[in-house]
Protein backbone atom coordinates (compact mmCIF):
# COMPACT_ATOMS: atom_id res chain seq x y z
CA UNK A 1 0.00 0.00 0.00
CA UNK A 2 1.33 3.23 -0.92
CA UNK A 3 1.33 6.40 1.03
CA UNK A 4 0.10 9.78 -0.41
CA UNK A 5 3.07 12.03 0.00
CA UNK A 6 1.56 14.87 1.73
CA UNK A 7 4.66 17.25 1.77
CA UNK A 8 3.41 20.37 -0.77
CA UNK A 9 4.73 23.87 -0.30
CA UNK A 10 2.53 24.36 2.53
CA UNK A 11 4.18 21.54 4.62
CA UNK A 12 7.63 22.77 4.11
CA UNK A 13 6.50 26.68 5.36
CA UNK A 14 4.95 25.15 8.52
CA UNK A 15 8.05 22.45 9.36
CA UNK A 16 10.33 25.62 8.59
CA UNK A 17 8.65 28.42 10.53
CA UNK A 18 8.26 25.99 13.19
CA UNK A 19 12.08 25.64 13.34
CA UNK A 20 12.60 28.69 12.93
CA UNK A 21 10.31 29.78 16.46
CA UNK A 22 12.16 26.87 18.06
CA UNK A 23 15.00 28.18 17.40
CA UNK A 24 14.03 31.81 18.81
CA UNK A 25 12.31 30.10 21.85
CA UNK A 26 16.03 28.38 23.32
CA UNK A 27 18.28 31.09 21.85
CA UNK A 28 17.61 33.01 24.83
CA UNK A 29 18.91 29.65 26.82
CA UNK A 30 22.08 30.05 24.39
CA UNK A 31 23.36 33.09 25.02
CA UNK A 32 23.05 33.35 28.79
CA UNK A 33 24.49 29.89 29.08
CA UNK A 34 27.68 31.37 26.40
CA UNK A 35 27.29 34.56 28.24
CA UNK A 36 27.92 32.28 31.54
CA UNK A 37 30.97 30.73 29.76
CA UNK A 38 32.64 33.60 28.66
CA UNK A 39 32.91 35.24 31.66
CA UNK A 40 33.58 32.44 33.62
CA UNK A 41 36.65 31.38 31.10
CA UNK A 42 37.67 34.76 31.44
CA UNK A 43 37.87 35.39 34.75
CA UNK A 44 38.75 31.46 35.74
CA UNK A 45 42.40 31.85 35.91
CA UNK A 46 42.18 34.74 38.74
CA UNK A 47 39.52 32.35 40.55
CA UNK A 48 41.78 29.24 40.87
CA UNK A 49 45.66 30.95 41.14
CA UNK A 50 45.14 34.06 42.28
CA UNK A 51 42.13 34.68 44.48
CA UNK A 52 42.23 34.75 47.74
CA UNK A 53 38.40 34.85 49.13
CA UNK A 54 38.77 36.31 51.87
CA UNK A 55 40.80 38.86 50.55
CA UNK A 56 38.19 39.25 47.27
CA UNK A 57 35.19 39.57 50.00
CA UNK A 58 36.29 41.11 53.05
CA UNK A 59 39.14 43.74 52.17
CA UNK A 60 38.32 46.77 51.30
CA UNK A 61 41.59 47.62 49.18
CA UNK A 62 40.83 47.49 45.27
CA UNK A 63 44.74 48.59 44.13
CA UNK A 64 45.23 46.62 40.86
CA UNK A 65 47.38 49.03 39.25
CA UNK A 66 50.01 48.72 42.26
CA UNK A 67 53.49 48.00 41.04
CA UNK A 68 54.55 46.60 43.96
CA UNK A 69 51.78 44.75 45.62
CA UNK A 70 48.33 44.70 43.66
CA UNK A 71 45.86 43.52 45.73
CA UNK A 72 42.52 43.06 44.87
CA UNK A 73 39.96 43.53 47.51
CA UNK A 74 36.03 44.36 46.71
CA UNK A 75 34.67 44.51 50.05
CA UNK A 76 34.72 48.64 49.44
CA UNK A 77 32.69 47.64 45.45
CA UNK A 78 30.15 45.47 47.14
CA UNK A 79 29.67 47.83 49.75
CA UNK A 80 29.55 50.79 47.33
CA UNK A 81 27.19 48.77 45.49
CA UNK A 82 25.14 47.44 48.15
CA UNK A 83 24.60 51.06 49.73
CA UNK A 84 23.43 52.90 47.00
CA UNK A 85 20.95 49.85 45.77
CA UNK A 86 19.89 49.83 49.18
CA UNK A 87 19.28 53.57 49.71
CA UNK A 88 17.61 53.66 45.69
CA UNK A 89 15.38 50.79 46.85
CA UNK A 90 14.29 52.64 50.29
CA UNK A 91 13.81 55.59 48.39
CA UNK A 92 11.72 54.16 45.52
CA UNK A 93 9.53 51.35 47.19
CA UNK A 94 7.34 54.15 48.37
CA UNK A 95 6.75 55.90 45.56
CA UNK A 96 6.38 52.72 43.05
CA UNK A 97 4.23 51.06 45.50
CA UNK A 98 2.20 54.70 45.75
CA UNK A 99 1.94 55.29 42.15
CA UNK A 100 1.04 51.77 41.30
CA UNK A 101 -1.84 51.44 43.76
CA UNK A 102 -3.14 55.07 42.36
CA UNK A 103 -2.89 53.72 38.90
CA UNK A 104 -4.43 50.47 39.66
CA UNK A 105 -6.91 51.39 42.41
CA UNK A 106 -8.03 54.55 41.97
CA UNK A 107 -7.63 56.16 38.47
CA UNK A 108 -9.73 56.37 35.84
CA UNK A 109 -10.24 56.49 32.69
CA UNK A 110 -7.70 58.67 30.68
CA UNK A 111 -5.90 59.61 33.84
CA UNK A 112 -4.47 56.25 33.97
CA UNK A 113 -3.58 55.55 30.73
CA UNK A 114 -1.28 58.82 30.47
CA UNK A 115 0.17 58.22 33.64
CA UNK A 116 1.18 54.67 32.26
CA UNK A 117 2.55 55.50 29.03
CA UNK A 118 4.63 58.31 31.34
CA UNK A 119 5.96 56.08 33.71
CA UNK A 120 7.03 54.10 30.66
CA UNK A 121 8.99 56.52 29.28
CA UNK A 122 10.84 57.34 32.14
CA UNK A 123 12.18 53.90 31.79
CA UNK A 124 12.90 54.74 27.81
CA UNK A 125 15.46 57.71 28.94
CA UNK A 126 19.09 56.07 28.34
CA UNK A 127 21.41 55.98 31.97
CA UNK A 128 23.68 58.13 30.48
CA UNK A 129 21.00 60.88 30.37
CA UNK A 130 20.46 60.04 34.21
CA UNK A 131 24.12 60.24 35.21
CA UNK A 132 24.33 63.88 33.26
CA UNK A 133 21.11 65.01 35.52
CA UNK A 134 23.16 63.85 38.21
CA UNK A 135 26.11 65.15 37.32
CA UNK A 136 25.30 68.45 36.72
CA UNK A 137 21.37 69.03 38.64
CA UNK A 138 21.87 66.80 41.66
CA UNK A 139 25.76 67.72 42.26
CA UNK A 140 25.13 71.11 43.04
CA UNK A 141 22.22 71.02 44.25
CA UNK A 142 22.95 68.61 47.27
CA UNK A 143 26.25 70.59 48.24
CA UNK A 144 23.70 73.66 48.64
CA UNK A 145 21.29 71.74 50.48
CA UNK A 146 23.49 69.66 53.12
CA UNK A 147 26.29 71.77 53.12
CA UNK A 148 29.02 69.18 52.13
CA UNK A 149 31.77 69.12 50.03
CA UNK A 150 30.96 66.59 47.22
CA UNK A 151 27.57 66.47 45.64
CA UNK A 152 28.81 63.21 43.87
CA UNK A 153 27.83 60.33 46.84
CA UNK A 154 25.70 57.47 48.00
CA UNK A 155 22.57 59.80 47.94
CA UNK A 156 23.19 61.52 44.39
CA UNK A 157 23.11 57.79 42.82
CA UNK A 158 20.97 56.46 45.08
CA UNK A 159 18.24 58.80 43.94
CA UNK A 160 19.24 59.01 40.51
CA UNK A 161 18.71 55.24 40.96
CA UNK A 162 15.78 55.00 42.81
CA UNK A 163 14.33 56.84 39.94
CA UNK A 164 15.62 54.54 37.44
CA UNK A 165 14.41 51.92 39.34
CA UNK A 166 11.14 53.19 39.90
CA UNK A 167 8.84 52.58 36.63
CA UNK A 168 9.58 48.58 36.53
CA UNK A 169 8.79 48.52 39.97
CA UNK A 170 5.33 50.63 39.00
CA UNK A 171 5.27 48.04 36.47
CA UNK A 172 5.51 44.90 37.88
CA UNK A 173 3.49 45.92 41.32
CA UNK A 174 0.46 47.21 38.97
CA UNK A 175 0.57 44.11 37.48
CA UNK A 176 0.39 42.53 40.94
CA UNK A 177 -2.30 44.92 42.03
CA UNK A 178 -4.70 44.15 38.75
CA UNK A 179 -4.42 40.14 38.85
CA UNK A 180 -6.10 40.42 42.25
CA UNK A 181 -9.70 39.25 41.18
CA UNK A 182 -12.34 42.10 41.15
CA UNK A 183 -14.97 40.20 43.24
CA UNK A 184 -12.52 40.59 46.29
CA UNK A 185 -12.91 43.88 46.26
CA UNK A 186 -16.79 43.79 45.08
CA UNK A 187 -17.31 42.29 47.97
CA UNK A 188 -15.48 44.06 50.40
CA UNK A 189 -17.49 47.38 48.70
CA UNK A 190 -20.18 45.61 49.54
CA UNK A 191 -19.58 44.96 52.87
CA UNK A 192 -19.00 48.76 53.58
CA UNK A 193 -15.33 48.75 53.41
CA UNK A 194 -14.11 52.65 51.26
CA UNK A 195 -12.29 52.17 48.35
CA UNK A 196 -8.71 52.68 50.84
CA UNK A 197 -9.86 49.98 53.03
CA UNK A 198 -9.99 47.73 50.07
CA UNK A 199 -6.78 48.76 49.15
CA UNK A 200 -4.98 48.38 52.67
CA UNK A 201 -6.87 45.10 53.69
CA UNK A 202 -7.69 43.06 51.02
CA UNK A 203 -5.82 44.14 47.74
CA UNK A 204 -2.27 44.72 49.32
CA UNK A 205 -2.19 41.28 51.21
CA UNK A 206 -3.47 39.35 48.35
CA UNK A 207 -0.73 40.66 45.59
CA UNK A 208 1.78 40.89 48.68
CA UNK A 209 4.26 38.23 46.69
CA UNK A 210 3.63 40.47 43.65
CA UNK A 211 4.83 43.59 45.48
CA UNK A 212 7.26 42.19 46.50
CA UNK A 213 8.49 40.35 43.25
CA UNK A 214 8.70 43.76 42.04
CA UNK A 215 10.37 45.51 44.80
CA UNK A 216 13.36 42.56 44.09
CA UNK A 217 13.22 43.31 40.36
CA UNK A 218 13.88 46.32 41.35
CA UNK A 219 16.85 45.97 43.08
CA UNK A 220 18.09 43.95 40.34
CA UNK A 221 18.04 46.73 37.83
CA UNK A 222 20.10 48.77 40.34
CA UNK A 223 22.43 46.24 41.16
CA UNK A 224 23.13 45.68 37.34
CA UNK A 225 22.84 49.78 36.40
CA UNK A 226 26.76 51.01 35.56
CA UNK A 227 26.65 54.60 33.90
CA UNK A 228 24.08 56.23 35.81
CA UNK A 229 26.14 54.74 38.76
CA UNK A 230 29.20 55.82 38.00
CA UNK A 231 29.16 59.11 36.80
CA UNK A 232 26.66 59.85 40.16
CA UNK A 233 28.35 58.35 42.73
CA UNK A 234 31.95 59.90 42.91
CA UNK A 235 33.68 57.13 41.81
CA UNK A 236 35.71 56.58 44.30
CA UNK A 237 36.89 53.33 46.65
CA UNK A 238 35.57 54.06 50.24
CA UNK A 239 33.40 52.16 52.76
CA UNK A 240 31.24 54.30 53.14
CA UNK A 241 29.75 55.47 56.68
CA UNK A 242 27.18 58.19 55.84
CA UNK A 243 24.96 58.75 52.41
CA UNK A 244 27.31 61.87 51.70
CA UNK A 245 30.38 59.49 51.30
CA UNK A 246 31.48 59.35 47.83
CA UNK A 247 31.54 55.71 47.09
CA UNK A 248 32.43 53.52 43.94
CA UNK A 249 29.94 50.65 42.26
CA UNK A 250 31.27 46.92 41.11
CA UNK A 251 29.41 47.71 37.62
CA UNK A 252 31.58 51.30 37.45
CA UNK A 253 34.61 49.07 38.36
CA UNK A 254 34.41 47.01 35.14
CA UNK A 255 33.48 49.64 33.24
CA UNK A 256 35.68 52.36 33.92
CA UNK A 257 38.97 49.97 34.07
CA UNK A 258 38.46 46.81 31.35
CA UNK A 259 39.64 48.99 28.67
CA UNK A 260 42.81 50.05 30.34
CA UNK A 261 44.22 46.64 31.36
CA UNK A 262 45.94 44.29 29.19
CA UNK A 263 43.44 41.40 27.68
CA UNK A 264 44.59 38.09 30.04
CA UNK A 265 46.51 39.58 32.46
CA UNK A 266 45.69 39.57 36.40
CA UNK A 267 43.69 42.88 36.55
CA UNK A 268 41.80 41.96 33.61
CA UNK A 269 41.28 38.23 35.30
CA UNK A 270 40.01 40.04 38.34
CA UNK A 271 37.15 42.35 36.91
CA UNK A 272 36.08 39.47 35.38
CA UNK A 273 35.58 37.60 38.64
CA UNK A 274 33.55 41.08 39.72
CA UNK A 275 31.47 40.37 36.40
CA UNK A 276 30.70 36.74 37.71
CA UNK A 277 29.75 38.22 41.40
CA UNK A 278 27.68 40.24 39.63
CA UNK A 279 26.00 37.85 37.21
CA UNK A 280 25.38 35.62 40.18
CA UNK A 281 23.84 37.83 42.28
CA UNK A 282 21.48 39.45 39.42
CA UNK A 283 20.64 36.01 38.36
CA UNK A 284 19.60 35.11 41.98
CA UNK A 285 17.69 37.99 42.61
CA UNK A 286 15.84 37.64 39.32
CA UNK A 287 14.85 33.88 39.66
CA UNK A 288 14.12 34.36 43.14
CA UNK A 289 11.56 37.56 41.76
CA UNK A 290 10.38 34.79 38.75
CA UNK A 291 9.65 32.15 41.61
CA UNK A 292 7.59 34.20 43.91
CA UNK A 293 5.54 35.63 40.87
CA UNK A 294 4.70 31.83 39.48
CA UNK A 295 3.75 30.97 43.64
CA UNK A 296 0.71 33.37 43.77
CA UNK A 297 -0.16 32.12 39.94
CA UNK A 298 -0.12 28.31 40.76
CA UNK A 299 -2.36 28.95 44.18
CA UNK B 1 -54.13 46.93 54.50
CA UNK B 2 -54.10 44.89 57.98
CA UNK B 3 -50.88 45.90 59.24
CA UNK B 4 -51.71 49.64 59.55
CA UNK B 5 -53.74 49.25 61.93
CA UNK B 6 -51.55 48.18 63.83
CA UNK B 7 -49.04 50.80 65.35
CA UNK B 8 -45.57 49.80 63.91
CA UNK B 9 -43.47 52.87 63.81
CA UNK B 10 -40.17 50.80 64.07
CA UNK B 11 -41.07 48.59 61.72
CA UNK B 12 -42.01 49.66 58.21
CA UNK B 13 -44.06 47.68 55.67
CA UNK B 14 -41.93 47.99 52.93
CA UNK B 15 -37.60 47.36 53.79
CA UNK B 16 -37.14 48.87 50.18
CA UNK B 17 -39.12 51.17 47.61
CA UNK B 18 -38.30 52.31 44.49
CA UNK B 19 -40.11 55.07 42.83
CA UNK B 20 -39.08 55.91 39.25
CA UNK B 21 -35.65 54.21 38.93
CA UNK B 22 -34.50 54.68 35.72
CA UNK B 23 -30.64 53.56 35.61
CA UNK B 24 -27.97 53.95 32.52
CA UNK B 25 -24.96 52.09 31.59
CA UNK B 26 -23.48 54.98 29.32
CA UNK B 27 -26.38 55.56 26.46
CA UNK B 28 -27.89 51.83 27.28
CA UNK B 29 -30.77 52.07 29.55
CA UNK B 30 -31.22 48.87 31.74
CA UNK B 31 -34.17 50.10 34.12
CA UNK B 32 -37.02 51.91 32.89
CA UNK B 33 -39.34 53.51 35.78
CA UNK B 34 -39.10 50.83 38.51
CA UNK B 35 -41.90 51.05 40.80
CA UNK B 36 -41.03 48.37 43.50
CA UNK B 37 -42.01 47.49 47.22
CA UNK B 38 -40.39 44.94 48.94
CA UNK B 39 -42.06 44.07 52.23
CA UNK B 40 -40.14 43.61 55.06
CA UNK B 41 -38.88 40.35 56.82
CA UNK B 42 -40.18 38.30 53.54
CA UNK B 43 -38.05 36.65 50.70
CA UNK B 44 -38.54 38.20 47.62
CA UNK B 45 -37.69 36.85 44.18
CA UNK B 46 -36.82 38.60 41.08
CA UNK B 47 -36.89 36.68 37.90
CA UNK B 48 -37.16 37.12 34.14
CA UNK B 49 -35.04 36.12 31.53
CA UNK B 50 -30.82 37.19 30.92
CA UNK B 51 -30.22 40.88 30.72
CA UNK B 52 -33.70 41.61 31.75
CA UNK B 53 -32.27 43.94 34.41
CA UNK B 54 -33.23 41.98 37.75
CA UNK B 55 -28.87 42.01 38.17
CA UNK B 56 -29.00 45.76 37.65
CA UNK B 57 -31.91 46.19 40.01
CA UNK B 58 -30.71 44.00 42.87
CA UNK B 59 -26.93 46.22 42.74
CA UNK B 60 -28.72 49.43 42.52
CA UNK B 61 -29.99 48.88 46.03
CA UNK B 62 -26.81 48.95 47.72
CA UNK B 63 -25.21 51.11 45.03
CA UNK B 64 -22.74 48.78 44.20
CA UNK B 65 -23.76 48.96 40.82
CA UNK B 66 -22.10 52.40 40.78
CA UNK B 67 -18.34 50.66 40.93
CA UNK B 68 -18.59 50.32 36.83
CA UNK B 69 -18.18 54.44 36.63
CA UNK B 70 -20.22 54.59 33.70
CA UNK B 71 -23.54 54.41 35.48
CA UNK B 72 -26.42 57.36 36.07
CA UNK B 73 -29.92 56.89 37.94
CA UNK B 74 -32.72 58.88 38.19
CA UNK B 75 -35.40 58.45 40.53
CA UNK B 76 -35.66 57.23 44.21
CA UNK B 77 -34.78 54.26 46.09
CA UNK B 78 -35.88 53.96 49.98
CA UNK B 79 -34.24 51.64 52.32
CA UNK B 80 -35.96 51.00 55.51
CA UNK B 81 -37.43 54.62 54.89
CA UNK B 82 -33.96 56.38 54.13
CA UNK B 83 -33.15 57.62 50.36
CA UNK B 84 -30.16 56.66 49.44
CA UNK B 85 -29.64 58.66 47.39
CA UNK B 86 -30.05 61.31 49.88
CA UNK B 87 -27.29 63.96 50.77
CA UNK B 88 -27.20 63.40 54.61
CA UNK B 89 -27.13 59.34 53.61
CA UNK B 90 -23.57 57.94 54.01
CA UNK B 91 -22.84 55.32 51.59
CA UNK B 92 -20.86 53.09 54.17
CA UNK B 93 -23.88 53.22 56.62
CA UNK B 94 -26.35 52.20 53.44
CA UNK B 95 -23.77 49.46 52.69
CA UNK B 96 -23.69 48.57 56.92
CA UNK B 97 -27.96 47.31 56.53
CA UNK B 98 -27.61 45.93 53.10
CA UNK B 99 -25.94 43.09 53.09
CA UNK B 100 -25.17 41.08 49.71
CA UNK B 101 -24.38 37.71 48.50
CA UNK B 102 -23.09 37.36 44.79
CA UNK B 103 -23.25 34.67 42.29
CA UNK B 104 -19.54 33.62 42.74
CA UNK B 105 -18.74 32.65 46.19
CA UNK B 106 -16.40 35.15 47.26
CA UNK B 107 -14.81 34.59 50.28
CA UNK B 108 -12.30 37.39 51.17
CA UNK B 109 -8.37 35.96 50.83
CA UNK B 110 -8.46 35.70 54.17
CA UNK B 111 -8.81 33.22 56.82
CA UNK B 112 -12.30 31.54 58.03
CA UNK B 113 -12.34 33.92 61.09
CA UNK B 114 -11.13 37.14 59.65
CA UNK B 115 -14.12 36.70 56.59
CA UNK B 116 -16.50 36.56 59.18
CA UNK B 117 -15.25 39.84 61.64
CA UNK B 118 -14.24 42.13 58.07
CA UNK B 119 -17.56 43.74 58.15
CA UNK B 120 -17.42 44.71 61.66
CA UNK B 121 -13.75 45.75 61.63
CA UNK B 122 -14.42 48.27 58.74
CA UNK B 123 -17.22 50.03 60.27
CA UNK B 124 -15.67 50.45 63.65
CA UNK B 125 -12.61 51.97 61.86
CA UNK B 126 -11.28 54.86 63.49
CA UNK B 127 -12.82 54.08 66.42
CA UNK B 128 -10.26 52.36 68.64
CA UNK B 129 -12.32 52.39 71.74
CA UNK B 130 -15.15 50.22 70.83
CA UNK B 131 -12.73 47.41 69.61
CA UNK B 132 -14.37 44.14 71.15
CA UNK B 133 -12.35 41.79 73.28
CA UNK B 134 -10.83 38.08 71.87
CA UNK B 135 -13.64 36.88 73.87
CA UNK B 136 -16.33 38.90 72.21
CA UNK B 137 -14.92 38.43 68.38
CA UNK B 138 -14.93 34.52 68.98
CA UNK B 139 -18.13 35.01 70.13
CA UNK B 140 -19.75 36.50 67.18
CA UNK B 141 -17.30 34.58 65.03
CA UNK B 142 -19.27 31.25 66.51
CA UNK B 143 -22.24 33.01 66.28
CA UNK B 144 -22.55 33.87 63.14
CA UNK B 145 -21.10 30.80 61.74
CA UNK B 146 -24.17 28.34 63.81
CA UNK B 147 -26.41 30.81 61.99
CA UNK B 148 -25.74 29.81 58.90
CA UNK B 149 -24.93 25.93 59.34
CA UNK B 150 -21.20 25.96 59.34
CA UNK B 151 -19.73 25.99 62.74
CA UNK B 152 -19.53 22.39 63.19
CA UNK B 153 -17.66 21.97 60.18
CA UNK B 154 -15.00 25.03 60.79
CA UNK B 155 -14.90 25.02 64.45
CA UNK B 156 -11.53 23.57 64.50
CA UNK B 157 -10.16 25.65 61.37
CA UNK B 158 -11.18 29.00 61.85
CA UNK B 159 -7.62 30.31 60.86
CA UNK B 160 -7.72 28.46 57.67
CA UNK B 161 -7.81 30.56 54.37
CA UNK B 162 -11.39 30.27 53.76
CA UNK B 163 -10.85 29.22 50.28
CA UNK B 164 -10.08 26.00 51.25
CA UNK B 165 -13.69 25.14 52.04
CA UNK B 166 -15.89 23.74 49.33
CA UNK B 167 -18.57 26.50 47.59
CA UNK B 168 -21.09 25.47 49.30
CA UNK B 169 -18.88 26.42 52.78
CA UNK B 170 -17.87 29.34 51.36
CA UNK B 171 -20.94 30.87 50.14
CA UNK B 172 -22.15 30.01 53.55
CA UNK B 173 -18.95 31.93 54.55
CA UNK B 174 -20.46 34.66 52.66
CA UNK B 175 -23.80 34.92 54.12
CA UNK B 176 -22.38 34.21 57.79
CA UNK B 177 -19.91 37.23 57.55
CA UNK B 178 -22.74 39.48 56.27
CA UNK B 179 -24.22 38.99 59.91
CA UNK B 180 -21.86 40.36 62.45
CA UNK B 181 -22.78 44.61 61.87
CA UNK B 182 -26.78 43.44 62.01
CA UNK B 183 -27.57 44.57 58.42
CA UNK B 184 -31.76 44.29 57.86
CA UNK B 185 -31.56 43.85 54.14
CA UNK B 186 -30.21 40.81 52.48
CA UNK B 187 -29.83 41.19 48.24
CA UNK B 188 -28.75 38.03 47.12
CA UNK B 189 -27.39 37.66 43.33
CA UNK B 190 -28.08 33.86 42.14
CA UNK B 191 -26.37 32.81 44.93
CA UNK B 192 -26.66 28.87 43.76
CA UNK B 193 -26.15 29.32 40.43
CA UNK B 194 -22.56 28.13 41.11
CA UNK B 195 -23.12 24.87 43.74
CA UNK B 196 -24.23 21.77 43.03
CA UNK B 197 -28.01 20.17 43.71
CA UNK B 198 -27.14 19.94 47.48
CA UNK B 199 -25.17 22.53 47.74
CA UNK B 200 -28.02 24.34 46.76
CA UNK B 201 -30.38 22.95 49.27
CA UNK B 202 -28.15 23.12 51.77
CA UNK B 203 -28.14 27.20 51.33
CA UNK B 204 -32.15 27.05 50.16
CA UNK B 205 -32.62 26.05 53.28
CA UNK B 206 -30.49 28.12 55.18
CA UNK B 207 -31.79 31.58 53.18
CA UNK B 208 -35.54 30.21 54.49
CA UNK B 209 -34.10 30.07 58.25
CA UNK B 210 -33.63 33.71 58.02
CA UNK B 211 -36.63 34.95 56.25
CA UNK B 212 -38.62 37.53 59.19
CA UNK B 213 -34.93 38.28 60.59
CA UNK B 214 -34.16 39.78 57.42
CA UNK B 215 -35.81 41.07 54.14
CA UNK B 216 -34.64 39.46 51.77
CA UNK B 217 -34.50 40.25 48.13
CA UNK B 218 -33.07 37.08 45.74
CA UNK B 219 -32.65 37.15 42.31
CA UNK B 220 -32.40 33.87 40.53
CA UNK B 221 -32.43 31.86 37.40
CA UNK B 222 -33.96 29.00 38.04
CA UNK B 223 -37.74 28.87 38.03
CA UNK B 224 -38.25 25.83 40.35
CA UNK B 225 -36.04 27.50 43.10
CA UNK B 226 -38.39 31.16 42.78
CA UNK B 227 -40.96 28.83 43.20
CA UNK B 228 -40.10 26.77 46.30
CA UNK B 229 -38.12 29.09 48.05
CA UNK B 230 -39.68 32.38 47.94
CA UNK B 231 -42.79 34.22 49.38
CA UNK B 232 -42.89 36.43 46.87
CA UNK B 233 -42.14 36.95 43.07
CA UNK B 234 -41.21 39.93 41.14
CA UNK B 235 -41.20 39.68 37.28
CA UNK B 236 -38.89 41.67 35.27
CA UNK B 237 -38.94 42.26 30.95
CA UNK B 238 -36.93 44.64 29.32
CA UNK B 239 -35.70 46.67 31.77
CA UNK B 240 -39.44 46.77 33.70
CA UNK B 241 -40.96 45.29 36.57
CA UNK B 242 -43.91 43.65 34.58
CA UNK B 243 -45.95 42.33 37.55
CA UNK B 244 -45.39 41.52 41.42
CA UNK B 245 -47.12 39.22 43.52
CA UNK B 246 -47.00 36.36 46.31
CA UNK B 247 -45.63 33.60 44.59
CA UNK B 248 -48.44 30.88 44.98
CA UNK B 249 -50.02 33.45 43.11
CA UNK B 250 -47.60 33.86 40.03
CA UNK B 251 -46.71 30.43 39.50
CA UNK B 252 -50.37 29.56 39.26
CA UNK B 253 -51.89 32.42 37.76
CA UNK B 254 -50.08 35.26 36.66
CA UNK B 255 -52.05 38.23 35.56
CA UNK B 256 -50.00 39.02 32.81
CA UNK B 257 -49.42 36.96 29.55
CA UNK B 258 -45.35 37.69 29.28
CA UNK B 259 -45.34 36.70 32.94
CA UNK B 260 -47.07 33.65 32.14
CA UNK B 261 -44.95 32.94 29.01
CA UNK B 262 -42.17 32.98 31.00
CA UNK B 263 -42.76 30.60 33.94
CA UNK B 264 -44.26 28.16 31.26
CA UNK B 265 -40.82 28.55 29.08
CA UNK B 266 -42.00 29.86 25.93
CA UNK B 267 -39.25 31.99 26.08
CA UNK B 268 -35.88 33.19 28.21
Amino acid sequence: MQHEDVRDFHWYVDKAMASLVFLGGISAIVFIIGIFLFITREGLGFITDGLDLREFFFDPAWRPTSDSNPTYGAFALIAGTASITGLAVLLSIPFSIGAAIYIAEFAQGRTREILKILIELLAAIPSVVWGFIGLSIMNPLIIDMFDVPVGLNILNAGVILALMAAPIMTTIAEDALKAVPDRYREAAEALGATRWQVTLKVVLPAAKHGLMAAVLLGVGRGFGETMAVLMASGHSINVPDSIFDSVRALTATIAAELGETAVGSEHYQALFTLGILLFAVTFIINLTADLVMRGIKRS
Amino acid sequence: MADESKPQPQAPKHAIQTRGLNLWYGDFQALFDVDFDVRAGRVTGLIGPSGCGKSTLLRSINRIVERLGYVRTTGTIDVLGHDIFGANVELLQVRKQIGMVFQRPNPLPLSIRDNVLFGLRTHRDGDRKSRPSKEVEAQIVEESLRTVLLWDKVKDRLGEPAIRLSLEEQQKLCIARLLPVKPRVLLMDEPCSALDPDGTAAVEELIWSLKGDYTILIVTHNMAQARRATEECAFMLHGKLVEHTETAKMFVSPKNQSTADYIEGRYG
